[in-house]
């Protein structure tokens, strides 16, 4: 074969690879097509899922809860009761979130969430997990370690701040209720949801800045 | 940006391959159908979780999603009639159909058997 076959070859070589998917996508896609051709799943089923969790639900969900019990004691009552229950108050009840528990930032106590075993989060609040809660360090430093793990997330606790961590599970899941920034006191509800990230619900950030 | 902590260079929620979200749609739609239970999901998940931390496989999240599938496919395996064979057999046929696919065109599972 000629120089010039070769890098022919090779091309078109390269070209069906960039074309053919990578072993796991394949996977994925056969096992999807088997399960739809079994009745198991339907194809709208997934692709619902896949455009609701990659572009419609986020934490502003979580924000807006977070917002509504800074402002008003009663809703927070609730939601620190059953926030299960509280949540359908909005209709963000859902998938994850059957048994959802909201713990509460103070003066004296911070409240950090993980899941130890795998990677159980309330999705249907505060979207997709970021990649470093599903990490194993993370999984299993935030447990030994909290403060110098939430050092390294800028969040600098002094000794008389008590640390809770919670450990997620299938059935069990939790949303932090970050302390409110002094001064926004007079603030809407949705400016206020503005104001509140992800990590401050998951409670790897503890003040929130205000612009 | 260099001052930051791995942690937080590890912020994204996004998923970086559509793979990613389908096999956490489809793990997801199999709880709510019932096929198996949020419980049985998760000590799946951690059993491949543990297993890749014992090999010291890379802490990624595409060692994360490679796990999650390794899941799925066990929980099928014991809970309905699609085993490893088949999804092996399956996804032969799926790489034949792309690679007799012209770029462009739909791939249909008919092209690869």
């Amino acid at each position: 074969m000629s120089t010039f076959d070769s890098d022919a070859a090779a091309k078109v070589h390269a070209h069906l690879h960039s074309h053919l998917p990578s072993e796991p996508a394949l996977r994925v896609k056969a096992l999807e097509s088997l399960l739809v051709e079994r009745g198991m799943i339907s194809t709208e089923t997934i692709d619902a899922w896949v455009e609701a969790y990659s572009e419609e639900i986020g934490p502003k969900r979580g924000a807006q809860v977070v917002a509504r019990a800074w402002l008003d004691a009663g809703f927070k009552a609730r939601l620190l009761k059953n926030a299960a229950e509280a949540i359908k108050e909005f209709g963000f009840e859902g998938n994850a979130t059957g048994h959802l528990i909201a713990v509460e930032n103070t003066d004296q106590t911070h409240n950090a969430v993980v899941c130890t075993l795998c990677s159980c989060y309330p999705f249907s609040i505060l979207g997709m997990s970021p990649s470093w809660y599903k990490s194993a360090a993370y999984r299993s430093r935030i447990v030994r370690e909290p403060r110098k793990v939430l050092a390294e997330f800028g969040v600098e606790l002094p000794d008389e701040i008590a640390v809770k961590i919670w450990d997620s599970t299938a059935e069990l899941r939790y949303i932090v209720i970050p302390q409110q920034p002094k001064g926004t006191e007079s603030w809407t509800e949705d400016q206020l949801a503005a104001l509140i990230t992800r990590n401050s619900m998951i409670g790897t950030q503890r003040e929130l800045a205000v612009s | 940006m260099k001052n930051l902590s791995p942690f937080l260079k590890n912020d994204s929620a996004v998923f970086d391959q559509p793979w990613h979200a389908q096999v956490l749609a489809v793990a997801d739609g199999l709880v709510q159908s019932g096929l198996f239970s949020a419980n049985q999901w998760a000590a799946a998940l951690g059993q491949q979780r543990h297993e890749a931390e014992t090999q010291q496989k890379p802490d990624t999240a595409e060692t994360y999603y490679h796990c999650a599938l390794a899941a799925l496919e066990t929980l099928l395996s014991q809970n309905s009639g699609v085993d490893r064979a088949t999804i092996n057999q399956r996804s032969a046929i799926w790489a034949r159909a792309y690679l007799a696919t012209p770029h462009g065109q739909p791939v249909l599972l008919e092209a690869g058997e």
